[in-house]
């Protein structure tokens, strides 16, 4: 990407849709879009929620703040949310999609209603959302889809690896639509994070020691902002982590047990 | 530690909990145990940290307990506001600020913080939600001003803020050899200035040097300025690094370096409110054992008896870096169990030597005591209960207030006995 490119996508970088408001690492990029002025469309589910982070947002230096109290994982609403944004946000030019959930994997094994849910909150509906979006964009030949997935979607392990499948296909349908889009100038970007300190993480060992939430956020932004890298490690060590790991033999890989 | 995003959570939380097993936690910057509930539950106030609203008139700000001095700073110092009173960290929150009632360089004109709260919510597990204010539950409003978190979880605050021109200070350094001198200063300096406080050399004993800071905020606005970013303590030196000599020698290098650099000058608001702020981990400067802080206020009627606990100090060859002297106003306490009264307050910390270290801390409480002083439970590790009483006359007329389900290990400690 040349420079003159970077210099037009950081200036027209100025109106976002979160899908997904409410979750840690969404409330610490909001913050940071709202100080460079952006104007941002806010879904999440609960409406007391998204008020109380309105006013936030505003004081912190937001355009304009408009907020759509909708649940995401519920795929019949899309189409409702979708008409909701193109009507009140029309000229909207990045989405980015941060929603998940992780629920405890033993959970997953046991029931498989709760690994549908799963499956469903991390990647059916992330990616029917998506599919919403982009046909939007991929139009109008303009702006930029980012979906936070995980460093936990690169390889399957005995842990988690119900939500990591999930990231991991959110990953690869980002990857494909990345290859789709290229052509008609919309870029999209994989977030991969690692642990982060938020509340879907709490119950975690370690939670302590997992990155802070301002500092991957601040990640986020500096990509929004440049509309690249295609894939976004964050914190950055994860990049030399996850290719280390990858790079485990099978034979040897399934014999650990985190 | 409950760690809620959202203050929908906090009823759950309440609910659910045992009686006497939580207390709202937030920075974490009290020095003793006020912030601390051992074997019990702390809720972790910090991601409840939204600004609900602003009043651009009036500039009174509403956000939730958990939101930072700090963050109001940077939010609203762009717009001509500022915190009505600062205590000497940025780093604390709304919540803490009020349940401390902590108070700044302007108490001799602009009182405690809790003097600048218009209004408040209060999460209680009996009576749920609880609007308090001068007109609305005003013993509750009281109670929780300066009530050690006691009382409930505020769950957001009305703050009226205080309009200034930037973020720039006049500021004057004036050295001074006694402490008659000092309260000279003070004299004279309080009608003119907003901001006054001294640095003290506690080696000195009853012939106090110090030097005199004071400030008012500037009309400057055209200078940039750059907030500051100072150093990190990476680790905290060893035991023997610190002792008498090399505190003295601090002490009256910091004397030198400041006497030389008197008179006036413009500084930035956070070199001059937080100049420990820009040293992040500077508690690690006393090494693994820590260091306790003591900070006691002697009676205006009774002036004379900081001279003792000046005294006793020197003789004990335990001086501290940073010796602070204060005169505190006359405005009527905001909060029933607030600290500040008329009166001089100092503040020192001290190298934990073990009993050595308490032994001498003791040894201030007798003087305090005799001279009707109290000391400040924001700071305190080891006050014995009859100092407490001492301290805080009307504490029993705060137990009602207190919320069933809230205790913390400075409470136990210095209630329980009694």
């Amino acid at each position: 990407m040349s420079m003159t490119s970077h210099a037009t996508h950081a200036s027209a970088m100025q109106k976002v849709v979160v899908l997904g408001a409410t979750s840690g690492i969404a409330l610490e990029v909001q913050r940071l879009l709202a100080k460079k002025g952006c104007e941002l469309l806010l879904v999440a589910r609960s409406p007391q929620r998204l008020a109380a982070i309105q006013p936030d947002l505003i004081a912190r230096g937001a355009g304009q703040v408009l907020t759509c109290a909708a649940d995401l994982t519920a795929i019949q609403h899309h189409a409702g949310i979708f008409e909701f944004v193109r009507r009140s946000f029309p000229d909207f030019d990045t989405v980015l999609l941060t929603y998940g959930t992780m629920r405890d994997q033993k959970d997953s094994e046991a029931s498989v209603d709760v690994l549908l849910d799963e499956l469903l909150s991390n990647y059916v509906s992330a990616a029917a959302l998506l599919t919403l979006f982009s046909a939007d964009l991929e139009q109008r030949r303009t702006g930029c889809i980012a979906a936070i997935t995980s460093v936990a979607g690169d390889r399957g392990r005995r842990a988690n690896y119900v939500y990591g499948s999930a990231k991991g296909a959110l990953s690869l349908f980002l990857q494909g639509l990345r290859s789709r889009l290229h052509s008609c100038g919309v870029k999209v970007i994989t977030i991969k994070p690692g642990p982060v300190q938020t509340p879907m993480t709490d119950h975690l060992p370690n939670a302590a020691r997992f990155a802070d939430p301002k500092l991957v956020a601040r990640d986020i932004v500096r990509a929004l902002d440049r509309r690249s890298p295609d894939v976004l490690y964050t914190p950055k060590m994860w990049r030399y982590v996850m290719s280390a790991v990858e790079h485990i033999p099978e034979t040897i890989f399934k014999r650990l047990s985190f | 530690m409950h760690k809620p995003a959202w203050s929908d959570q906090l009823g759950e939380i309440l609910n659910s909990a045992a009686s006497a097993s939580l207390l709202p936690y937030g920075m974490g910057r009290s020095y003793g145990d006020s912030c601390l509930n051992a074997h019990r539950e702390l809720i972790d106030c910090r991601r409840l940290n939204r600004i609900l609203g602003f009043d651009e008139v009036t500039g009174i700000v509403r956000c939730e307990g958990g939101v930072t001095l700090s963050d109001i700073i940077s939010v609203f110092l762009p717009k001509g506001w500022f915190l009505p009173v600062t205590p000497g960290t940025q780093f604390v929150t709304v919540g803490g600020a009020i349940a401390n009632d902590v108070h700044g360089k302007n108490h001799h004109c602009a009182g405690t913080f809790g003097a600048h709260v218009r209004q408040l919510e209060l999460h209680r597990s009996n009576d749920g939600l609880v609007l308090c204010g001068p007109g609305e539950n005003p013993r509750l409003f009281q109670a929780t001003i300066g009530g050690l978190g006691l009382t409930g979880i505020i769950g957001w605050a009305d703050i009226q803020l205080k309009r200034v021109e930037g973020p720039w200070i006049d500021a004057e350094l004036v050295p001074f050899q006694s402490l008659s001198s000092f309260l000279d200063l003070s004299r004279e300096s309080d009608g003119r200035f907003e901001y006054t406080v001294a640095w003290l050399d506690c080696f000195a004993g009853r012939n106090a040097r110090g030097i005199f800071f004071r400030g008012n905020h500037s009309t400057e606005v055209a200078k940039k300025f750059r907030a500051k970013r100072g150093p990190n303590l990476p680790f905290a030196p060893p035991a023997w690094a610190l002792n008498q000599y090399t505190v003295k020698a601090f002490n009256a290098a910091y004397y030198r370096a400041h006497a030389a650099s008197k008179g006036t000058s413009l500084v930035g608001y956070d070199s001059f409110f937080y100049p420990l702020d820009s040293i992040r981990q500077w508690n690690l400067l006393y090494g693994k054992q820590g260091f306790l802080q003591y900070q006691c206020v002697i009676p205006q009627e009774n002036i004379g008896a900081i001279e003792e606990v000046l005294d006793r100090i020197a003789h004990s060859g335990m001086g501290s870096f940073l010796g602070v002297l204060k005169q505190f106003g006359t405005a009527p306490p905001a909060g029933i169990l607030s600290f500040p009264r008329p009166g001089l307050t100092l503040a020192l910390d001290f190298g934990m030597r073990g009993e050595k270290t308490l032994a001498l801390m003791k040894a201030l409480d007798e003087v305090v005591l005799q001279s009707g002083g109290a000391l400040y439970p924001a700071k305190d590790a080891r006050m014995s209960a009859a100092m407490f009483e001492a301290s805080f006359p009307r504490w029993r007329s705060f137990v009602p207030c207190i919320d069933p389900k809230m205790s913390s290990s400075f409470w136990r400690r210095v209630t329980e006995a009694q």
